[in-house]
């Protein structure tokens, strides 16, 4: 091995992103942030220190071997830093793309105390591109055990759990109730932020670990989780249906022409493809002064939607100021290079609306920031006498999302107060054989956080099933070959690996 | 249903009722066991197209089909009169949407259809009589050419009166004036559940408020999903805001917010005259668009 690295000897910068420039990606879908060149990716991996703590993969939800797979890339080894990668994280281009980076992985990373982080994130995209580009998959030899699996959703919680149980010889039915697979991924992050493209190959790679998506299919509606169970054969259920429901504040003026949901703005641009109107189907009526309340990356992507249907401005309300921000940092930054304007520490009170009732304004109030709450966020307080006009004809909403309330309208499962499906610790919820997880279980969190979920309740659904786990089964010196499918060579009875 | 299983969603049979209104019968085996009356489907006849609702009017679990009843108002449903006929294939249809209707103990029911509302009011008629309910049918329609399915309300209907607007059967005048002579007569109405345009579920509203009739609409408001999730489909409901999709269709008359339903459902007018007129211009032209399946 080279000499042992150093803050000092590292390559002091942290390697920019090669991205689109902001005045002409706003206007078009592609792609904003570009991807590392091979170039770019060997010198960002080399700054990583190869910690012998490895604070990064506790700030990790899913704990990936982060200095493992950097070590790959630096040894031009990218198929293995895939297999390292995919060793728990089924969707590296996903991930490497919306993962709150600052708040987890890079967070943390011992670099970080002195220089920018290592760019995790952006080394976990390079490999999970490359592999898309490459085919590389790792298909395992799965001997079945005749155990059926029904999931409930295919966001990022179901595809998870789906991708384990397949793994374990299950035979993996997913239900959907839209037409396409791949929930918020699909419907809601936009393309130039991550493409369909990406999530079309993995929801592929699933379907050939032999996962059947069967679309069009409301659970609840078109049968119920207890029929499942009881009529259809099912030996164990995951429920990974999303908080999509999404919320309004109550103000006056909310039902005028002009106010939407950000779900629906982005479902009606990204799944239904209205920007391409009138060659699909789907109107969109996008505004030419677009306000959008709230500061999440749902806000963030709003806001930068507009501005692609060719709003002139788009503007972000939020109650308050930029560090309490919950979208991702980088996504904040790429909205205002591209001209969205934050107001920050103002609160909308009322939509104001014309004879038509179409949207002509919105009423807000400035805010101070007073004592901490509960979340440990400075609350904000009205200023008295600070209300004021912005002149707009949309207003969208990007407040937060509730429960989505149909699983449990029809089944028994238990829920807690707002809606969510109540688990324990394992994920198990109070009916024998069902597992939940993601957002449903959460609340709106992260796409990696509901993936770990689905992993977390496909390892209690193979102990319900007396399945083996390879995370338990293997010890860590293990061979990587087995390790990475989980049950050593020899053993019998037990789902095996062979190298595609 | 599709795309893996490689079932797709047949259309077995088609009926035309008028210029405008056609009826499809679709091959879902799954659905046609678990639909119940009042509740609804999601379709897109190609994968281009739109999501639009339409109700359930009817479910046959021997024969494993649904069948919807369509009038042809914008595009896609223009689109789906021109292209739809038996043999061909949509690209998805999904349900059954929305919490089915209550049919609780009520001993003498009003159902009133007007319009496109008159064939999804027609498994609720049934379902009443089959709890044992007397069943009293209210029907309008613009004329006697554009009348359909009396028979299938006479099998379940005690009493039928149908109205149209010109008086070329039944008769003359809205439905309100139906209502009117079947309250005069019946008393004793318990329940009135009236399905069709906004103005008319308003106008019947407004005839069973003053005799304290508990009254039923099924409110149809621009939807996308129909799983909750855009909030496109909401409706003011008393003080509250309701979510069309998950939290009905079907709601207490007295307590709808009207005017708002409609003034919401003029939200995408302009572009939906565009793409009848783009539409249109391109049938003009010949440039006919393949059939659903074909275009991709
Ligand atoms: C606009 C937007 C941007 C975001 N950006 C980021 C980001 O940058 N980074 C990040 O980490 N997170 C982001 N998130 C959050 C992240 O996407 C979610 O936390 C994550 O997708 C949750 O996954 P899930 O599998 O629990 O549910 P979902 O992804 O919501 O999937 C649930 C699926 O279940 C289906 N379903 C619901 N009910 C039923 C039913 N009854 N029957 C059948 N199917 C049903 C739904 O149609 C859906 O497809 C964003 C969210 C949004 C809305
Ligand atoms: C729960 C529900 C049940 C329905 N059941 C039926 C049914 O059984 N039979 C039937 O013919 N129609 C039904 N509709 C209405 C049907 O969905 C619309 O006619 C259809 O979406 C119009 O699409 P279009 O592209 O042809 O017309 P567009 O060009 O989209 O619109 C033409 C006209 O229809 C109105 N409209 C548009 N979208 C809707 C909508 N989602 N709901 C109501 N009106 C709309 C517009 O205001 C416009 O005036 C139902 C709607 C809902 C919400
Ligand atoms: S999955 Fe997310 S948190 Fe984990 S290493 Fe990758 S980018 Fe970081
Ligand atoms: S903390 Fe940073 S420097 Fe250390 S191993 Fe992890 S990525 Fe490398
Ligand atoms: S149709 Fe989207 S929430 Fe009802």
């Amino acid at each position: 091995m080279a000499k042992k690295k150093t803050i000092r000897t590292i390559p002091q910068a942290r390697t920019p992103m090669p991205e689109q420039a902001p005045r002409a990606r706003a206007r078009n879908f592609g792609e904003v942030a570009c991807g590392y060149t091979l170039e770019n990716a060997l010198v960002e991996a080399e700054r990583c220190l190869q910690c012998p703590d490895q604070p990064c993969v506790r700030g990790c939800p899913v704990g990936i071997d982060i200095p493992s797979f950097i070590a790959k890339i630096a040894e031009r080894n990218h198929r293995g830093a895939y297999d390292v990668i995919t060793d728990t994280n089924l969707l590296p281009a996903v991930c490497g793309r919306v993962c709150p980076q600052e708040s987890q992985c890079e967070g943390v990373c011992t670099v970080g105390d002195t220089l920018e982080p290592v760019a995790i994130g952006r080394l976990e995209r390079f490999v999970g591109d490359m592999a898309i580009r490459e085919g590389w998959i790792n298909l395992p030899y799965v001997e079945p055990t005749g155990f059926r699996v029904g999931i409930v959703g295919s966001g990022p919680a179901g595809m998870a759990c789906a991708a384990d149980m397949a793994k374990a010889g299950c035979e993996v039915v997913v239900y959907e109730a839209l037409h396409e697979p791949g929930g918020v991924l699909k419907y809601g992050i936009p393309d130039f932020r991550l493409p369909n493209e990406v999530i079309d190959v993995e929801i592929d790679k699933l379907r050939r670990l032999g996962v059947r998506f069967e679309c069009n299919t409301l659970v609840g509606r078109l049968f119920t989780i207890e029929q499942m169970i009881a009529e259809m054969g099912f030996d164990a259920v995951f429920i990974g249906t999303g908080a999509g429901y999404p919320s309004f504040m109550g103000i006056p003026g909310e039902s005028l022409n002009g106010v939407l949901s950000a779900n629906e703005l982005l479902t009606r641009c990204n799944l239904m493809r209205a920007r391409d109107f009138p060659s699909f189907d789907t109107p969109l009526m996008p505004g030419r002064r677009v306000v959008v309340i709230g500061a999440g990356n749902t806000a963030m992507d709003a806001l930068r939607v507009s501005l692609r249907l060719g709003a002139e401005q788009a503007i972000c309300v939020y109650r308050r100021s930029r560090a309490e921000a919950p979208a991702r940092a980088e996504e904040i930054h790429h909205a205002g290079e591209e001209g969205v304007a934050f107001r920050w520490l103002t609160s909308p009170v009322e939509v104001l609306g014309d004879a038509q009732k179409r949207v002509r304004g919105l009423r807000c109030q400035a805010m101070e920031l007073g004592e901490p709450d509960a979340s440990g966020r400075r609350r904000p307080v009205p200023v008295p006498g600070s209300e004021f006009e912005i002149e707009c004809d949309s207003v969208v909403y990007a407040i937060g999302t509730n429960a989505n309330p149909i699983v449990g309208q029809t089944s028994k499962l238990r829920l807690d107060r707002r809606g969510y499906i109540e688990t324990d610790d394992d994920l198990a919820t109070s009916i024998l054989g069902v597992y939940a997880g993601g957002d449903i279980v959460t609340g709106a969190a992260t796409v990696i956080e509901a993936m770990g979920a689905g992993r977390r309740a496909a390892r209690s659904m193979k102990a319900y099933l007396g399945l083996r786990d390879s995370d338990v089964v293997f010890a860590e010196s293990a061979p990587y070959e087995a390790r990475r499918f989980g049950f050593p060579p020899g053993e019998r009875g037990h789902a095996r690996l062979r190298l595609a | 249903m599709s795309p893996d299983s490689g079932e797709s969603f047949e259309i077995v049979a088609r009926e035309d009722y008028s210029d405008v209104t056609f009826m499809l019968d679709i091959r879902h085996p799954a659905m046609a066991r678990a639909a119940k009356a009042g509740q609804f489907v999601i379709v897109m006849e190609h994968a281009q197209g739109e999501r639009i609702p339409l109700t359930l009017a009817d479910f046959d679990p021997a024969r494993g089909t649904i069948t919807l009843v369509i009038q042809a108002v914008g595009k896609t449903t223009r689109e789906m009169q021109r292209n739809c006929l038996a043999g061909t294939t949509l690209h998805a249809v999904v349900g059954p949407m929305g919490i089915p209707s209550h049919v609780g103990s009520a001993g003498k029911v009003l159902c009133v259809g007007g319009g496109l509302g008159v064939a999804p009011v027609f498994p609720q008629a049934r379902a009443h009589a089959r709890n044992g309910a007397t069943v009293i049918g209210v029907l309008g329609f613009r004329n006697r050419d554009a009348m359909f399915w009396e028979d299938r309300f006479r099998g379940v209907c005690d009493e039928l009166i149908v109205c149209t607007d010109d008086g070329s059967a039944g008769l003359k005048g809205l439905v309100t004036r139906g209502m009117e002579q079947a309250l005069a007569a019946h008393p004793d109405i318990d329940e009135c559940i009236a399905i069709g345009p906004p103005v008319m579920m308003k106008a019947c509203a407004e005839v069973t408020r003053p005799r304290r009739i508990r009254t039923v609409v099924s409110l149809n408001p621009v939807m996308v999903d129909g799983t909750g999730m855009c909030g496109g489909c909401r409706v003011k409901i008393g003080e509250g805001v309701k979510f069309a999709c998950v939290d009905g269709p079907d709601f207490d008359a007295h307590e709808v917010d009207f005017d708002d339903l409609m003034a919401r459902l003029a939200r995408f007018r302009p572009a939906e005259g565009e793409a009848l007129r783009k539409w249109e211009e391109s049938c003009r032209l010949g440039a006919a668009q393949p059939a659903s399946g074909e275009r991709y």
